[in-house]
């Protein structure tokens, strides 16, 4: 038997550490282990909640916006604070903004190298991409003469011994399966990612005043200074202009990220039956349309078992189904506590570090649970739950996908694949789809509510003596995000935070039970325990927000073989 | 030919002490007091992928960020064009593979900055915490001027 270990290369949002046995070519058991924000709490304990936004969105390295959005929403949900409407607009258009952009860079830059092979596309024939790729999609830019142009470019690049980006790919394994030619048009659509994604950036700097790290918040609100014919604030040209990069993120994500999602999806149709894990799914609703946050233009909710019929929604910010079904177990982490697992009102965070205790504790993640039962959160999660609650838009778009997928598979696409790593990738494509159409209507919201005449941005809070709690929730792009907050006459108390990859990155709950990765790993074929390239692709298809590389560690004299790409 | 445009960014995350010691060094550089129309000073926070647009195509890029050289805390360190990319993998800069990976896409694009410097400053205490280290925070003004005499050398 064989045991890898992947192990963390940065310590901005702490480590995430995955370790396998691997017996006769298959994962046979897994663990998650991690270290993030330990200690938060404490410098948010004593502040002003107003204040606390500005601080929770430095806490991720990669995920800023969301721990703003979520930061506030507790405070207002603790003070029971309307929104106005123009907030919630400007609000929701970053939201969107900010997932359609972490999606397309999920995809292409962090996990599309699992799958396509760069160094094979050097030997494809342009001609052979391009009707390949014309005939998937009336995308402009998959012309011979582009994709010709790419390949120079990438030879360039690797002639030129700066495989940089591309240095540690798992070229030539027997994992990767695609023509040359289609790893050239994934290539191609690699490098106009570079290019589209920033105009969803443009999009959160436009409305937050800065990117990254928003400056345009507050309890109550936005401080979006709006005038229509002003040059200096939120104007009607500047809304032009953003409507403008919608338009264009609108055609990539349709005409290109969804549909290289089902030809890779459609060539890797045997990963529909690896990485299934958890089939307990919990999303949020999020997009709240009015100042309440009881209409949503997600729906959310939880799915026991897999089983969509089972849905049960949750119904607005103030849904006590949600709030009283989450608590955190440390019986395998590094904490102290060894009773029952705790509400986050109640968290507590004081460290027991014991080394990594395969039996014991292993990890500075708290395992989550709902309703005392782990859950797998994340764009699949929205999907199901999409689906589940007749959602026109997610319907639509999952439907376009399990076509075009059957077509090319030549096979038919039942709902249960979604349950696989590679549903996890169609589930995450087909979720951007709907935040393109979110973005498209919050903006033609926003504008007619202005042009209305309404140009309100903002509810002042105002403290009560004595304790009260509130809970935000945001769909975030990994998934369910929830800030946890206790106010004792005017000032923070207690603060937690339980987040997408602390919901996926679980260790085992008190009840023992794998978390969702660790689940989701068990049976994964492993080619060559040297270059564990699909446990990686396990691991990637949930976007962990931490980056790992991989020690081979061989079990009998602890030697690390090898390391891997982030 | 158009105007020059120099970028200057400090990365960090300022909740982690010394790690923070880029976005302080901006924070001072904006309160210093120096105008000039081509340079802009940018708090790069955490999250180098959210600044590949603000990066494209800039001529010339000055990153700070707190880099483990196994100087004494505090003392500065300068890297330069091929050095950076080198120093930010080896030298176990906090956010190695964010910012390292941006300038590896930028090359990618072909829009690439003409020249980038890298000023690291050595941590003490990496644990959670909003302020600096005493040897870090003492090392704030000269990090400043050695910031701004870089600015003139690049844009005389």
């Amino acid at each position: 038997m064989t045991r890898i270990t992947i192990d963390p290369i940065t310590r901005i949002e702490g480590h995430l550490r995955i370790d396998c046995e691997i017996d006769n070519g298959h994962v046979t058991k897994a663990w998650a282990s991690g270290q993030m924000w330990r200690g938060v709490e404490q410098i948010l304990r004593g502040r002003d909640p107003r204040d606390a936004w500005t601080i929770t969105q430095r806490i991720c390295g990669v995920c800023t916006t969301v721990h703003a959005i979520a930061s506030v929403r507790a405070v207002e949900n603790a003070l029971n604070l309307e929104i106005p409407l123009n907030a919630q607009y400007i609000r929701n258009m970053i939201v969107a903004a900010h997932a359609i952009h972490d999606h397309i860079v999920h995809f292409y830059h962090l996990s599309a190298l699992d799958w396509v092979d760069i160094v094979s596309a050097l030997r494809a024939d342009p001609a052979k991409a391009s009707a390949l790729a014309e005939g998937l999609s009336a995308w402009p830019r998959n012309s011979r003469h582009e994709f010709a142009a790419v390949q120079e470019r990438l030879q360039r690049f690797v002639g030129g011994g700066q495989l940089g980006v591309f240095a540690n790919g798992y070229w030539g394994h027997p994992a990767m399966k695609l023509a040359p030619e289609v790893n050239l048009l994934a290539a191609a659509h690699y490098l106009q990612a570079l290019e589209i994604q920033r105009k969803a950036n443009k999009i959160v700097g436009a409305l937050g005043s800065k990117t990254p790290h928003i400056q345009n918040l507050a309890v109550g609100g936005v401080t979006n200074p709006i005038a229509l014919d002003s040059q200096s604030v939120l104007s009607m040209e500047r809304l032009l202009m953003i409507k403008a990069h919608i338009d264009e993120l609108a055609a990539f994500v349709n005409q290109v990220y969804l549909v290289d999602v089902c030809a890779i999806g459609a060539f890797y149709a045997d990963w529909t039956a690896h990485g299934k894990g958890v089939v307990d799914y919990l999303c949020v609703p999020d997009m709240p349309l009015d100042t309440r946050g009881e209409t949503f233009a997600m729906p959310g909710g939880y799915i026991p078992g897999g089983d969509v019929a089972a849905y049960h929604p949750i119904r607005g910010f103030h849904d006590p189904y949600f709030r009283e079904g989450v608590a955190e177990s440390v019986k395998h982490a590094w904490y102290q506590g060894d009773g029952k697992p705790l509400h986050p009102y109640r968290g507590e965070t004081v460290p027991n570090y014991t080394d990594f205790v395969d039996n014991g504790r292993y990890s500075w993640v708290k395992a989550p649970t709902f309703y005392g039962k782990p859950a797998q959160v994340g764009p699949l999660a929205a999907v199901l739950c999409g689906v589940a609650a007749g959602h026109a838009p997610t319907v639509r778009h999952f439907n376009r996908v399990v076509e075009t997928v059957g077509a090319l598979a030549k096979q038919k696409i039942p709902l249960a694949a979604l349950h696989s790593t590679i549903g996890r990738h169609a589930a995450r494509a087909v979720r951007c789809a709907v935040m393109v159409e979110n973005l498209t209507h919050n903006w033609q919201l926003l504008v007619d509510n202005l042009a209305k005449g309404d140009l309100t941005t903002c509810n002042k809070p105002s403290f009560p003596a004595g304790e009260i709690t509130g809970v935000g929730f945001h769909e975030a792009p990994r998934g369910v995000l929830s800030h946890w907050v206790v106010i004792r006459d005017g000032k923070i108390a207690n603060y937690q935070a339980v987040v997408p990859t602390t919901w996926n990155a679980a260790p085992r709950n008190d009840n023992d039970e794998p978390g969702p990765y660790e689940s989701a790993l068990v049976n994964t074929p492993v080619a060559n325990p040297e270059q564990p390239l699909e446990v990686l692709r396990t691991v990637h298809s949930f976007d962990p927000c931490l980056a790992c590389a991989i020690h081979l560690v061989d079990k009998r004299d602890g030697r690390v073989l090898g390391i891997g790409r982030s | 030919m158009s105007t020059p445009r120099l970028l200057v960014v400090g990365f960090g995350n300022i909740l982690l002490g010394d790690e923070g010691i880029g976005v302080r060094a901006i924070e001072a550089l904006q309160a210093s007091g120096f105008v000039d129309p081509r340079v802009t000073f940018i708090d790069g926070g955490t999250s180098a992928m959210d600044l590949l647009d603000t990066l494209a195509g800039v001529d010339a890029l000055v990153l700070i960020d707190a880099v483990r050289s196994g100087l004494a805390p505090g003392e500065i360190v300068r890297y330069a064009d091929a050095a950076v990319p080198v120093a930010l993998r080896m030298r176990a800069s906090s956010h190695q593979a964010g910012i390292a990976e941006v300038l590896a896409s930028l090359v990618l694009m072909e829009q690439a900055p003409g020249v980038v410097v890298l000023i690291g400053v050595e941590p003490l205490v990496l644990e959670m915490g909003l302020t600096l280290s005493p040897p870090v925070a003492a090392a704030l003004p000269g990090l400043v001027t050695m910031v701004l005499e870089e600015i003139r050398r690049l844009l005389p």
